[in-house]
């Protein structure tokens, strides 16, 4: 038992569960394990990885940020409408990182400087961001006129889809960027203990401003590919996006508290969580049964969180 | 008078340390019992198990003859044992009777009886002799009131036993004697009182029987402490002895290194001014309140000033905030480690190099072997004791954090002025005179130091001069060869009336 409960709450715990969910999942349901199935599988999690990636840095750093899934919608649609209007491609994807990083950026001056609670600040710009995307569109989806924008999410290397290999990408650059770097390891530190850092020379405020300004970014990046895989600029696009990727994060290992983020452990959590849709789609379980299954892994990884605390405490 | 609580071959341990190894001792009905021994000697850990927090590996402890086998607090507190920790317990924006009756409000169907709520607890706050008002909110007491209010609390419980863990440590020498006159009256009415402190005074003032632990191991039980001596005390504390901890020894000072320049900030309203020598060790002292600390943050930029400058070297700094007097040689080891010092869950080596770590990164990206290497030689430098320099620094005794925040400093290399605030709060007495000797040498090598304490003996026995702050002003500025007990703390006290204190009324 204590061994058990050892391997499930040390730090290989989370490899372990993934493992056997995955042996499971693979010998149980019919189709889990064929390669379209599991590049749909990726596919699904591209948007959820990628913005966890920057996620990982807000909870590593005790904020919190509830504006991504708007975030995604409005930088989605702002990529189509602006390359529709200007006629490139090229620039309806800056025109849609500037948007997205400007929202970032608002957000981290806001907490930062004026000092406001994150978690209203980003509900307060989860909301108006919402708005903008529905008063650009008028609230109907918006149709892109240039068809190679579709490529960005069609086209393969090697046989895979390209969003896949920027998820990918990502996963390795933030990896490094989390625990190779002053960035990433300031990060921890401000998490761990904000005041410490501050006093330590750590420019608390500038900080906490360029990780949400870089979760911006990042939103933009999931936007635009999303809106090229559904075709379109869609205001209502990654609702609840927030939820999905806050409990991949939180499943995957990052305290709530802060000061402790592990990028692999955000990986596999961003895989449990497609793996629960795929299957659950696979099944055909309906759509109403997969909010509740959703809620309870987010309950189940908040419950690990606790325990796993516990225990590191305890160890201590 | 028959023993009261008993200890039993209690064994604790914990993955890579043993905490406690075969503890058995007993305090009579009635009697203060304290528990000295340094940091990391099994105090807490024994404090723990007396609570119900957690349970002993083996061994048993027994009250009023009855072995207890509780397994949580709740158990522990039926049985009559009440832990009042350091971090204190109650709700702030209850009042004082509210928080005494939390968890069991009177009253009939979910509906506060409020009369029954406030004179019980009236009557029983006259009749232990506390003079708090039921009906304020917790908020608004002192932390004195409020670890009255906390004893209160376990009399309302019916406690026979009342473990104090270092209950004046954040208590001034006024708010002390209400607290031992408190225990006194407990003491008289039956009440075990096992007393956690690091300080000898009031040990002495107020303990009919001693137990000192060591690396957790009794090391001595002195059932009547009238037949023991301090220095007795401190080397079963430290098993060996200690002839001077503090080795202050002559230096020559150099030219002057660090000039402030009528500095004030919101907390700190009268412009102050002083300056230190190369190789200088100004010590500060003054009781609590009388802005020490909040002048050692305007100088090292923590908070914002209102006005005044600081130079280095005759180089006048331009901006405050931590950053700038980093680079500009200015660094700080804060007061209160736990929450402006140590990052907790992190590494001694992330601790460390958090802000070296920008010279060996290139582009940001950090060399992890230069990072090792360094985090290394400080270890071995400041002799740090830990198996690794991957370890969490919350898992380090106190001495040991102190000496990372210092090796974070030294690390940084170009370090002119060391300001340290409390160098030795909560650290014990070995680790306390390693302290002082890697500040000498830090002076001998030419840095200025500014040494805030609360401690008189301490900066009596480290400083080359002491300036003496008394409500935000210098009070007076003495050097070494003038140090006078009795002088300092009459220019420390704010009523010249109160300068013939006795030399036991402390700083705190």
């Amino acid at each position: 038992m204590t061994s058990l409960k050892k391997l499930l709450l040390g730090e290989q715990g989370l490899v372990v569960i993934f493992a056997l969910a995955f042996l499971v999942v693979s010998l149980t349901v019919p189709n889990f394990l064929t390669e379209r199935n599991m590049l749909g599988l990726l596919q699904s999690v591209v948007t959820i990885g990628i913005v966890a990636c920057t996620m990982m840095f807000c909870l590593a750093s005790r904020d919190f940020d509830l504006s991504v899934g708007s975030t995604v919608a409005f930088s989605g649609m702002v990529a189509v409408m602006a390359s529709n209007a200007t006629g490139s491609i090229l620039l309806g994807l800056v025109a849609a990182l500037i948007c997205g990083g400007l929202v970032g950026t608002v957000n981290g001056v806001v907490i930062a400087r004026f000092r406001i609670n994150a978690l209203i600040t980003t509900l307060a710009t989860m909301q108006i961001v919402r708005g903008l995307a529905l008063i650009a569109s008028d609230g109907r989806a918006v149709g892109i006129n240039d068809p190679s924008f579709y490529q960005l999410a069609l086209s393969r290397f090697l046989g895979i889809p390209t969003p896949i290999w920027v998820m990918a990408l990502f996963f390795v650059a933030f990896g490094f960027l989390l625990n190779r770097t002053v960035f990433g390891k300031n990060t921890l530190a401000i998490g761990g203990n904000p005041e410490a850092s501050r006093l330590a020379g750590v420019d608390v405020a500038r900080m906490r401003i360029w990780i949400f300004a870089l979760q911006g970014l990042v939103c933009a990046v999931a936007g635009v590919l999303l809106a090229s895989r559904i075709t379109s600029g869609q205001p209502n696009a990654a609702t609840g996006l927030e939820l999905s990727v806050i409990s991949a994060c939180v499943l995957g290992g990052v305290s709530l508290a802060g000061g402790r983020a592990a990028m692999t452990g955000v990986i596999i959590g961003v895989l449990i969580m497609g793996i629960a849709e795929n299957v659950m789609n696979l099944l055909n379980i309906q759509a109403f049964y997969q909010y509740v299954v959703r809620g309870l892994i987010l309950l189940l990884a908040v419950l690990l969180d606790n325990l796993r605390s516990s225990a590191a405490g305890r160890r201590a | 008078m028959q023993d009261f609580l008993e200890f039993r071959t209690i064994s604790k341990g914990y993955p890579g340390v043993q905490a406690l190894s075969n503890v058995s001792f007993s305090v009579k009905k009635g009697a203060v019992h304290g528990l000295m021994g340094e940091n990391g000697a099994g105090k807490s850990t024994l404090i723990r198990v007396l609570s119900g927090d957690q349970s002993a590996d083996t061994g048993e402890i027994l009250i009023d003859g009855k072995e207890q086998h509780y397994r949580s607090v709740r158990d522990a507190f039926h049985a009559g044992v009440i832990v009042i920790h350091q971090e204190l317990q109650l709700v702030p924006e209850l009042t004082v009777a509210e928080n005494l009756w939390l968890g069991r409000f009177p009253g009939k169907a979910g509906v506060i009886d409020r009369q029954q709520l406030i004179g019980v607890v009236s009557k029983k706050l006259v009749e232990i002799g506390i003079d708090v008002d039921p009906s304020v909110k917790v908020a608004s007491l002192s932390i004195g009131e409020r670890q009255m209010v906390e004893i209160a609390k376990a009399v309302m419980l019916d406690a026979r036993v009342i473990a104090l863990d270092e209950p004046t440590s954040s208590l001034s020498s006024r708010e002390s004697e209400i607290l031992f006159a408190l225990i006194d009256r407990l003491r008289a009415n039956g009440t075990v009182i096992l007393y956690v402190s690091h300080r000898l005074d009031e040990i002495f003032r107020l303990c009919d029987s001693l137990t000192v632990l060591r690396d957790g191991k009794l090391a001595a039980h002195h059932p009547d402490i009238s037949k023991v001596t301090r220095d007795q005390i401190i080397s079963e504390m430290v098993g060996r002895e200690i002839a001077n901890i503090w080795g202050w020894r002559e230096r020559a000072l150099g030219q002057e290194r660090l000039r402030v320049e009528g500095i004030s900030g919101p907390k700190l309203r009268q412009p102050l001014s002083f300056s230190v020598r190369r190789g200088e060790i100004l010590g500060f002292f003054g009781l609590i309140g009388a802005g020490r600390s909040e002048m050692a943050r305007l100088v090292y930029g923590a908070d914002a000033r209102s006005s005044g400058t600081v130079s280095v070297d005759g180089t006048l700094i331009q901006a405050d905030s931590p950053p700038h007097s980093i680079r500009s040689g200015i660094v700080l080891c804060p007061e209160d480690r736990k929450f402006d010092g140590i990052v907790q869950g992190r590494s001694i080596e992330e601790n460390m190099t958090i802000s070296s770590r920008r010279h060996f990164s290139p582009f940001g990206i950090i060399n992890p072997k230069k990072e090792g290497a360094l985090a290394d030689k400080f270890i071995a430098k400041l002799r740090v004791r830990t198996p690794s320099r991957r370890q969490d620094i919350i898992n380090l005794s106190g001495g040991n954090q102190q000496k990372v925040i210092l090796g974070r400093w030294l690390s940084e290399e170009g370090v002119k002025v060391l300001v340290i605030d409390e160098p030795t709060r909560g650290i014990d007495v070995g680790a306390k005179s390693e302290i002082y000797e890697i500040l000498y040498e830090l002076a001998a090598e030419g840095m200025a130091i500014v040494v805030i304490s609360s401690e008189l003996p301490e900066v009596m026995g480290i400083a080359d001069r002491i300036m003496v702050m008394c409500e935000g002003r210098v009070a007076a500025d003495i050097p070494r060869a003038d140090f006078d007990e009795r002088r300092i703390l009459a220019a420390a006290l704010p009523d010249v009336q109160n300068a013939n204190t006795p030399s036991h009324a402390q700083a705190r």
